[in-house]
């Protein structure tokens, strides 16, 4: 050990460093503390949905300052601004069940007009471009359309009829002799405003559900191609693969000219099929 | 020390110049909390819709848009850059605040202030040991702590947690569990630590704070020869260390109250009996003489008994 370390330093110093560390111990326990609360508080449930043009989750809540000015601005009363405790969205920040009360579309989105910071995007313009979430017909059992009946109530009240949810006529396997007209959403026209699960007949839990586009779609498989979606063969130019049918060849006796191998096939290869 | 230490805190100021004026600020206080608060009820409970919004963010007349700047730099710094409603809106509160005194907004707005000074009335009655007294330094850890958290996770991250907007939020749009926090608050600075939160906890004041370091409206002790050392404006500050350099300060020293944690709420000017103090500027120089003293009978070290 050396003769400096056991010199007494000045208080002040000392004093200063201890005060320093403690505060700073202190706030990275609080810190920490706080980090978790918000990781854990901003697991947003699969039952809220955001309003109109919310940025995605993770920048939502970077922009929203709680304000409530959607809600306020809203004249439908669809927006809530989330409860401690009670409402699982991260306190204060806004959301509507559809259930309860679904969007309406309104055409101006005055919503998004009131937020002040841009947590709803400004840029949304148009409400039939809006993404709140996906319409899912989730209880094919239940569904009374899928049970063969024309109940047709969540197709008549899409404000975008035909385009997000469509009647797809499939055959009655029961009875052998109906048709089902099965809703059908499709995500290039659902905007999410719930009004499908607002009224659907069944009591209790809707057979058709707003869920939020990360629960309800998957990613398409990029390692799989569409052909029919796009045009871009494997190989860049047709490959003129020799004919051989009907030509005369080992491979078609039947055919005028047509020869035996040269080499010996197995037992019964040649006479497999029509002759047995 | 003078004997009348040993009255309860106001009396003399009562008995001297009557309720109205040994009440004056508080009540002018509690009168714009209320205001304040009833504007933004005034649109749910009446349907007469002047102010919408919260304390984080308003709209007034439709036309006046204000934001709460300190929730703009958490929003800043986690990654989002506020639309220009919300910018001019921070603007516009950071400019009066940084006028009238930052902390004006603790004192005179912040709806928590009232359970806090319940708490320290209370605890003032109940005559209950201070308890834990953080550094005066630990709200400006608070601060970097929550900047740094919302970097971190990309969020506004103190108002996960924020009592004051939990409180006002909840009393316009609905509690929720919002009231458990409060409580915690006032339980908090009843029990565990006088005056603890809003002093040396809560980041809000310390922002504010930063941000009106440099404000025109000051408390001044102007008349401090006249001190009787009652002691009664050390009781009732929720500051008190801000008191000392100007009261005690010699006749060079300026009589303004100069510290960014005054919070401007004018009760030492209510409880004093002699009218030691006033609001002012900060740029008044008014000559004010310290307390005349026997250089063989130096004042008692009336501090440290504060």
């Amino acid at each position: 050990m050396s003769a400096t370390s056991t010199q007494p330093k000045s208080p002040a110093r000392r004093r200063f460093l201890q005060d320093a560390a403690r505060g700073t111990a202190g706030c990275a326990v609080a810190g920490m503390s706080l980090a978790w609360f918000v990781q854990d508080a901003r697991a947003l449930p699969d039952r809220a949905i955001r309003p109109p043009g919310a940025l995605p989750e993770d920048d939502f809540l970077a922009a929203c300052i709680r304000c409530g000015l959607c809600v306020r601005d809203c004249p439908y009363d669809t927006l809530v601004l989330a409860e401690l405790g009670i409402d699982g969205a991260a306190t204060g920040t806004p959301f509507f069940t559809a259930r309860d009360v679904p969007c309406e579309m309104c055409e101006d989105i005055p919503c998004v007009v009131a937020c002040p910071t841009g947590a709803l995007d400004h840029e949304l313009t148009d409400i039939d471009d809006s993404r709140m979430g996906l319409a899912v017909l989730i209880d094919q059992e239940n569904c009374l359309n899928a049970l063969g009946l024309r109940c047709d109530v969540c197709y008549r009240v899409c404000p975008v009829i035909d385009e997000a949810i469509t009647l797809e006529r499939r055959h009655n396997e029961r009875s052998g002799h109906h048709a089902i007209f099965m809703p059908v959403v499709h995500s290039d026209h659902c905007t999410g405003c719930g009004k499908c699960e607002k009224s659907c007949v069944l009591p209790g839990e809707a057979a058709i559900k707003v869920l939020p586009i990360r629960v309800a779609q998957a990613d398409q498989a990029e390692h799989y191609k569409r052909s029919w979606d796009e045009n871009t063969p494997l190989v860049d130019e047709i490959i003129d693969l020799p004919d051989r049918l009907p030509g005369t060849g080992t491979d078609n006796l039947a055919a005028p000219g047509g020869f035996e191998p040269t080499f010996k096939l197995p037992q019964g290869a040649t006479t497999g099929g029509v002759g047995q | 020390m003078s004997d009348k230490t040993a009255l309860p805190v106001g009396a003399e100021a009562i008995r001297d110049k009557g309720y109205w004026l040994a009440y004056r600020f508080l009540i002018l206080r509690r009168l714009s909390q209320s205001f304040f608060l009833s504007l933004f009820l005034l649109g749910p409970w009446f349907g007469i819709w002047w102010v919408k919004g919260n304390l984080s963010g308003s709209l007034t007349f439709n036309v006046l848009p204000l934001t709460d700047p300190f929730i703009s730099l958490q929003s800043i710094v986690a990654g989002h850059w506020p639309e220009m409603t919300a910018l001019i809106g921070a603007l516009i509160v950071g400019a009066v605040y940084a006028l009238i005194g930052g902390r004006v907004y603790c004192s005179w707005v912040c709806p928590i202030n009232p359970v806090t000074d319940a708490a320290s009335w209370l605890h003032r009655k109940l005559d209950l040991p201070k308890g834990w007294q953080p550094k005066r330094g630990t709200k400006y850890f608070m601060l970097a702590m929550v900047l740094g958290v919302s970097v971190l996770t990309g969020t506004v991250a103190w108002e996960f947690v924020n009592p004051i907007s939990m409180l006002h939020r909840g009393l316009i749009f609905g509690v929720g569990f919002a009231w458990a926090l409060v409580i915690g608050v006032f339980l908090f600075d009843l029990v565990l630590a006088r005056r603890g939160w809003c002093g040396h906890l809560c980041p809000v004041g310390a922002f504010y704070g930063l941000l009106g370091g440099k404000s025109l409206l000051r408390v001044s002790a102007l008349e401090r020869a006249a001190c009787d050392d009652c002691m009664d404006c050390f009781a009732v500050c929720p500051e008190m260390q801000v008191i000392t350099p100007a009261l005690r300060g010699k006749d060079a020293d300026s009589p303004l109250i100069l510290s960014p944690d005054c919070t401007n709420c004018g009760r030492c000017i209510d409880v004093c009996s002699v009218n030691v103090f006033h609001f002012t500027h900060r740029f008044d120089e008014t000559p004010a003489p310290g307390r005349v003293r026997d250089r063989t009978n130096p004042a008692p070290k009336v501090g440290k008994a504060a």
